[in-house]
């Protein structure tokens, strides 16, 4: 696809219409562009159409990549501050917004909902709807910038989006603490998110031994060291369990802890991606939930509000292969979240599907159902006809 | 229409008390703080739970009667005028905050809930909320979500959608959903972001999950004049385009400080313009911003700096910006609050062609706005005991809106469009973008019931008159913002 007009004229002709775009998110775009559908590609529909660095905003076409876009803005000392993931494997600003997708950094600002501030889509009846505007306040007409986070294609096809963005921080520290346990860590990440301190991003992860909580904050570098130490002597103050801290005050050394983050480097080759949202307090049960099932590297993100799960694709039981993900399904389901599925192969192409299934048990959407008749009635105005894939 | 077997019913369902019919009792309803609309709804009801709202959606949908929400009736865009032989349900009455969770950082509370209320209730736990309208000693959370309101403060962290976990709403037929949740993050479409702010055409939200944030430690406040408008507008592209980040930055022009000065003693110097900056964090990354923003400020020739030196001095300077609106009710009878948005750059021509409209209408405009993020707010002075006055004042209001738009921004910031602006959404957006409007309305609202005629041109139009400010307003109670 090289232009709207394309796109509308495919949405009009076809009668079930799939989109991708960098392809970064695999479990996402390459199962539905192979179920029976017209799959468009919008890796072509690329470009910054309007750049004002005074304003703060920029527009850019759907399929323009991330990566493109934040090189652009650093070159003004701008940044997205809620640090789209997976730029470096392609991802697209289009495909981020509607996975919904937003990075470590979304604890100090917000997340992608909160740049968003102005979105073109074509809707299932082809025609190009703007929604939102071009300013960074505004509150005329419904918000569908909003509705179009994380609608995974199923609303409509994003063509344009315009972001506010931030003046980036000059420099930035992080202190890194491991704990013993799990819960000397929790202790920790409650005094630390309750302090006044300015975080810009707190995450944790399960090393081979004990865990390790990484808290990042950013500003003038003048004053980043008494920063760091007043940062130091909180993450103390929470817990005597604490094995070792260190600090990274080394520009390079410490933003390539987050890049590390955000490019998801850290995943295991042939595991696949799952994004859980949760909260601190139902971090144990997860946890619990988990040790019972197959080793599974994992990162706890913004603050143990996100939750990056790497999970095998398939696993042999009693030499039978297994659909895993219908696994991890199950075990959402009983702890009440939801997850989805973003690289690795989701549970329609599962080795054993059962024909029976549920519709909402298909696809990349693990756990609890998310359909509600808000959506419902949302979706039907939007695509009267059904051409993207229900909701 | 006929009303009256559904008053039949809802009498069953409330006491006389909370069931108002009478005209006097009425009355009170009639307008919100756009006082120069008002109407009178058939009956007013004031359930005291959430089933009671339930059940009286259920039973407008099923006698086809349209219905408003309302909570204290602080819209400045007659979000929260009745209908005619409609209904009002006052939300006034749950007023519970739910739950505070401090080690989650979350406040669950219901839609009457007042918007100061929630961080007086977190300040124990060192949090508060957000978003800080002027009226947020008296104007409610329900209401705030569903005109996603802002203040003086969202520059920084945002309006009230920003602020928004989760709800659990009435759709307009009294279907109860479920959007969104506690978490930071969600998966799916952002449903709580599509209903914030959607003006009550949605439904009612029963129950609101609220972000919150740790108190900032330390706040520094600059207060600066300037010789002209221009300068100060100069000044606020020089603090943005340095990468400082502060909370609020605010202008207002000789006419609003003179209005301050009257109505709240603030203190201000006498200068043709004022700019307020406010940095908020941590002590030591504040005072090292601090000092960064005053060699900027000297750099932009102000006429007089002045510095908070303790929080009573702070809230001096925000007292005499928060009253600024009301204090110029003592400089005319009358006045209309606009609220247009440009790109910031665009500021200093907007604020000349403001001028510009001022001088060939012959009617003076005080202009108060956040200068940060381009939200104007020029407040259109005039005598509404005057023969056509006040439809001056409104057609001078409207090309102020249309200038907006002209410039690339929007017409309204933070008040929404309400009634007040009904016939200036169609000049922001085509009419494909106003028919996906309307045919999400209709989707989600078949009857079109849940606060009819507002945001989207519908239905009969309501009566234009003058009333004057709201009674609370002048006690100095409310602001406009």
């Amino acid at each position: 696809m090289n232009s709207v007009s394309e796109i509308q004229e495919a949405v009009q002709g076809a009668k079930s219409v799939r989109v991708r775009g960098g392809g970064s998110k695999p479990a996402l775009s390459q199962r539905d562009c192979q179920v029976d559908a017209q799959c468009l590609d919008l890796s072509a529909l690329k470009g910054v159409i309007d750049y004002q660095p005074e304003e703060y905003t920029f527009t850019a076409r759907a399929g323009t990549p991330v990566a493109e876009m934040t090189a652009l803005l650093a070159e003004k000392g701008q940044y997205l501050p809620f640090d789209p993931p997976l730029a470096e494997r392609g991802a697209t600003l289009g495909g981020t917004v509607a996975a919904g997708l937003s990075g470590p950094g979304r604890y100090r600002y917000g997340g992608i909902r909160d740049f968003l501030i102005g979105i073109r889509f074509v809707d299932g009846k082809g025609q190009e709807v703007r929604g939102g505007g071009a300013v960074v306040k505004n509150a005329a007409g419904f918000d569908f910038p909003k509705l179009f986070v994380g609608s995974l294609g199923r609303l409509g096809i994003l063509t344009e989006l315009t972001f506010k963005v931030f003046p980036q921080p000059s420099a930035y520290a992080t202190v890194a603490a491991e704990f013993d346990g799990l819960s000397d860590l929790l202790g920790a990440l409650d005094a630390v998110t309750r302090s006044a301190i300015d975080l810009h991003a707190v995450d944790f992860a399960p090393e081979e031994q004990g865990w390790t909580l990484w808290v990042r904050i950013g500003g003038l570098l003048t004053v980043l060291q008494e920063r760091a130490q007043a940062l130091r002597t909180v993450v103390s103050a929470g817990t005597g369990q604490m094995r070792s801290l260190s600090l990274y005050q080394d520009q390079e050394e410490e933003e390539g802890l987050w890049q590390t983050v955000r490019s998801m480097r850290w995943l295991t080759e042939g595991t696949g991606l799952v994004r859980i949202p949760l909260t601190p307090q139902r971090i144990p049960a997860v946890e619990e939930a988990l040790s019972g099932s197959q080793t599974a590297t994992r990162r706890y993100s913004v603050g143990g509000n996100l939750l990056w799960l790497g999970w095998p694709d398939v696993t042999a039981q009693a030499g039978v292969e297994q659909d895993s993900s219908r696994d991890l399904h199950g075990l959402l389901q009983e702890l009440g979240l939801q997850g989805i599925q973003l690289i690795g192969r989701a549970r329609r192409e599962g080795a054993n599907r059962d024909e029976g299934d549920a519709r909402d048990h298909e696809g990349p959407l693990l756990g609890r159902p998310l359909q509600n008749a808000f959506l419902r009635r949302i979706a039907a105005a939007l695509d009267p006809e059904g051409k993207f894939e229900p909701w | 229409m006929n009303v009256h077997p559904l008053i039949e019913t809802l009498s069953r369902l409330y006491d006389a008390d909370r069931l108002l019919t009478r005209p006097a009792q009425l009355m009170a309803y009639e307008s919100d703080a756009l006082t120069a609309f008002q109407q009178r709804a058939a009956a007013v009801v004031i359930p005291q739970n959430r089933e009671e709202v339930i059940e009286t959606i259920r039973l407008c949908h099923g006698y086809n009667v349209p219905f408003v929400a309302r909570g204290s009736g602080t819209s400045l865009s007659g979000g929260s005028l009745p209908i005619a032989d409609g209904i009002v349900i006052a939300l006034n009455r749950l007023d519970r905050i739910l739950r505070l969770d401090a080690a989650e950082r979350i406040a669950v509370v219901e839609p009457g809930v007042i918007n100061l209320k929630v961080s007086e209730a977190a300040k124990p736990y060192g949090l508060y909320y957000a978003p800080d309208p002027s009226s947020q000693s008296i104007c409610t959370i329900g209401g705030n979500v569903a005109f996603n309101s802002g203040g003086a403060h969202c520059l920084k962290y945002g309006m009230t959608s920003n602020h928004v976990l989760g709800m659990t709403v009435a759709l307009p037929d009294g279907e109860v959903v479920e959007l969104g949740g506690e978490s930071l993050e969600g998966i799916g479409p952002d449903l709580p972001g599509f209903f914030v702010g959607s003006e009550g055409l949605f439904g009612v939200a029963l129950e609101i999950t609220l972000r919150l944030l740790p108190i900032p430690q330390t706040y520094r406040t600059v207060l600066a004049a300037y010789d002209s408008l221009h300068a100060a507008g100069d000044a606020v592209t020089a603090v943005v385009a340095s990468g400082l980040l502060p909370g609020a930055i605010e202008i207002m022009d000789a006419l609003a400080i003179k209005a301050a000065e009257v109505g709240a003693k603030a203190g201000y110097p006498t200068a043709p313009a004022l700019l307020i900056v406010e940095l908020e964090g941590e002590e030591s990354a504040v005072e090292a911003e601090f000092s960064q923003l005053m060699q900027l400020i000297e750099e932009t020739a102000p006429v007089e700096v002045r510095m908070a030196q303790t929080a009573d001095e702070r809230a001096r300077i925000w007292k005499g910006r928060k009253a600024a609106f009301s204090a110029v009710g003592r400089l005319a009878p009358d006045y209309i609050v606009q609220d247009g948005v440009v790109p910031r750059s665009r500021l200093g021509d907007a604020l000349a062609e403001i001028d510009r409209l001022s001088a060939s209408y012959g009617i003076d405009v005080a202009n108060v706005f956040h200068a940060g993020d381009g939200n104007l707010h020029p407040l259109i002075l005039f005598d509404g005991r005057e023969e056509g006055a006040l439809e001056r004042a409104e057609e001078l209001a409207g090309e102020v809106l249309e200038l907006c738009v002209e410039l690339g921004g929007s017409i309204t910031g933070e008040h929404g469009v309400g009634m007040e602006k009904r016939a200036f959404l169609p000049k922001m957006y085509g009419p494909l973008e106003m028919q996906a409007m309307e045919d999400v309305r209709r989707s989600v609202d078949s009857k079109s019931l849940a606060n009819r005629g507002k945001m989207l041109p519908a239905g009969e139009a309501e009566s234009l008159t003058h009333v004057g400010p709201h009674p609370l307003e002048k006690a100095g109670v409310i602001f406009r913002e």
